[in-house]
């Protein structure tokens, strides 16, 4: 009876085995050919060129040129809050009704100075699709210049190109309302007032309180 | 004039400086700025306006950029992204 059990368990077990053996077999060449190909985009970069290997120095020394020239666009007020809050303010077109945060490599947040509430967040990327080092990102400051011209030079255009979201879908909230805190400590040190009152100090033209009551 | 273009892992390159008013050093920015916007760059030229307020201007074609402006900076267009990770 044992042996009669043995025996047939042998019998299944080698039949599942012949069954199973081609589409293992399958799974096992493509896992090969998968790993291969993650091998060769490590050696390579996705597009097929360039080293993909991170140098910090290289990198430090991509963002210190970014940083020369982020300043050497803004103006000085702009420049201070990049460089003491790490992240710019712009105003929107239409006055000081509502305004944007621009962080590097993250969303920008659109919010209404005068509330603080936050509106939206508008994620747009400046990808590089030809990676010279392997890499499509541009250094931090680069990409903050690249939102800055792109949204004082066409706003409709940008946010047109931006995937719209609601606040908190990828920058946390209580970190935006952080920032604004920040800003506002910021400013009252500097200047002795936040913007939304003084408004428009940043080069923006002269305060519109038409502008203030109607946010 | 300078011609600059943001690069990754490098910070912005001079691709060719010149002078507008010197008719083959003109010709050569005209050529580089095409070829920029052929391989999908926005060019922008970065302005100073009388009231203090800095702004920049995209420009689509060699003749938008103002002929006293000292740099167009070519950067890749926007694309409407999702970055992964939150603040």
């Amino acid at each position: 009876m044992l042996l009669g059990l043995a025996t047939a368990a042998l019998v299944l077990s080698a039949l599942v085995w012949v069954l199973a053996w081609p589409s293992l077999r399958a799974r096992l060449l493509h896992a090969r050919s998968h790993a291969r190909a993650w091998r060769a985009e490590l050696a390579h970069g996705p597009a097929g060129g360039g080293e993909l290997d991170y140098d910090p120095g290289r990198e430090r020394r991509a963002e210190r040129r970014a940083r020369a020239l982020l300043r050497s666009c803004v103006n000085e007020r702009e420049w201070a809050m990049y460089r003491d809050l790490g992240f710019l303010r712009v105003f929107g077109r239409s006055g000081v009704r509502y305004a944007y945060l621009v962080y590097p490599h993250k969303p920008i947040v659109a919010y209404v100075p005068r509330t603080g509430a936050l509106l939206s967040e508008y994620c747009v990327a400046f990808p590089d699709h030809s990676r010279p080092y392997g890499s499509a990102r541009l250094p931090d400051s680069d990409d903050v210049l690249a939102k800055w011209m792109a949204l004082t030079a066409d706003e409709r255009g940008l946010i047109a190109d931006a995937n719209m979201h609601l606040p908190g879908r990828q920058v946390d909230p209580r970190r935006v309302r952080r920032d604004l805190a920040r800003l506002a400590d910021w400013e009252r040190e500097r200047e002795g007032a936040p913007a939304d009152t003084r408004a428009r100090q940043d080069g923006l033209g002269k305060w519109d309180p038409d502008n203030v009551r109607a946010a | 004039m300078k011609l600059l273009r943001m690069k990754p892992g490098h910070g912005e390159i001079v691709l060719v400086e010149g002078d507008v008013e010197v008719a083959e050093e003109e010709r050569a920015l005209i050529e580089a700025f095409r070829r920029e916007l052929d391989a999908g760059m926005w060019a922008a030229v970065p302005t100073r306006r009388t009231d203090g307020r800095r702004e920049a201007e995209l420009v689509k074609s060699f003749a938008e950029v103002p002929r006293d402006a000292e740099r167009v900076i070519f950067f890749p267009r926007a694309a409407g992204g999702a970055p992964g990770t939150a603040l």
